[in-house]
């Protein structure tokens, strides 16, 4: 099962994309980043596409907001990836975003 | 990537969780992600990848004799009995530390690690200065790392190829006589496994 999902090129990332860890453990600040990370990967595998189109747009991503935390950028970077490839319309992501239906924010 | 794809990017006004959880409804509805998916990959990546597996190994082979005998003899199959193996792990062998012997793991060629015990390498074991160095002057780079050797104690440098992957089996700390296995597993660092640090 988890043979499939483990990329070499995830691995492989290096310089400011790399995932954050310590001793080797993968570092989720919440819960979401872990949903983010998978995410990427199962939309990166569904859509037959290299990982290399989503690392491209993280880089970007972090290159344009250095400051902000990692997973804010790799969602970013997924956000794009979805509407640039035209899996998901831009239109429907805000559209979801703003009204978000049966999901409880932890955030007060 | 063009400016004008930048500028359609959406930029919605929630909080970051709001919008992780929508687009992930969003593409569950696709079909490109299901939910038992997602959590599947998160158990992957976050617990059943890493060096906890390594760990588990590591303390077995310490309080159970005839496991760290059928370890050193086939690698790939002991670690396979504890219910870890995969890509990048095909082919294991264990080397064990002795008060005699160090053994240390490297990748001359690329960054070959054992993914199934170890999970992800880090940086350091990818660069290019540990890679070349760990074989021309390994006394000096362990050194370097917090290992110090005395000169009774032979270096035994293993570089790992497509073919095979090494795992260093520490030597158990004194005094720890009586944990259990589970205490020890918290014991064995990644650090340990790869040769560059004691437990």
């Amino acid at each position: 099962m988890s043979d499939s999902v483990v990329r070499s090129e995830i691995a492989d990332m290096s310089g400011h994309e790399t995932l954050p860890r310590s001793n080797g453990e993968l570092v989720f600040a919440a819960p979401w980043e872990g949903r983010a990370l998978a995410m990427a990967i199962g939309v990166v595998n569904a859509l037959g596409l290299a990982w290399d189109e989503f690392r491209s747009r993280l880089i970007a991503e972090i290159s344009a907001h250095p400051e902000r935390p990692y997973y804010e950028s790799w969602l970013a970077a997924l956000e794009r990836l979805v509407v640039e490839t035209g899996a998901v319309s831009a239109d429907k992501l805000v559209e979801s975003t703003s009204s978000p239906s049966g999901w409880i924010s932890d955030e007060v | 990537m063009n400016e004008d794809a930048h500028h359609h990017h959406p930029t919605p006004p929630s909080p970051v969780e709001t919008r992780a959880a929508a687009l992930e409804a969003l593409l569950t509805e696709k079909g490109l992600v299901s939910p038992e998916f997602i959590d599947s990959i998160i158990s992957a990546y976050a617990n059943d990848i890493g060096p906890m597996n390594g760990a588990r190994v590591v303390a077995r082979a310490w309080v159970d004799g005839e496991y760290r005998e059928r370890l050193l003899g086939d690698g790939t199959a002991a670690i396979a009995e504890l219910g870890f193996g995969g890509p990048e792990g095909e082919h294991m062998v264990v080397v064990e530390n002795t008060p005699e012997v160090h053994n240390v793991i490297v990748c001359t060629l690329c960054s070959c690690y054992p993914w199934p015990v170890l999970g992800l390498p880090p940086n350091w074991y990818k660069s290019p200065p540990y890679r070349s160095r760990m074989v021309r002057e390994p006394r000096k780079v362990l050194s370097e790392m917090g290992v110090e050797l005395s000169e009774s104690v032979s270096v035994r440098v293993w570089d790992s190829s497509a073919e095979v992957r090494y795992l260093v089996l520490p030597e158990r700390p004194q005094g720890t006589d009586g944990m259990n296995e589970e205490d020890l597993t918290k014991l064995v660092t990644r650090d340990a496994m790869i040769g560059v640090a004691r437990p």
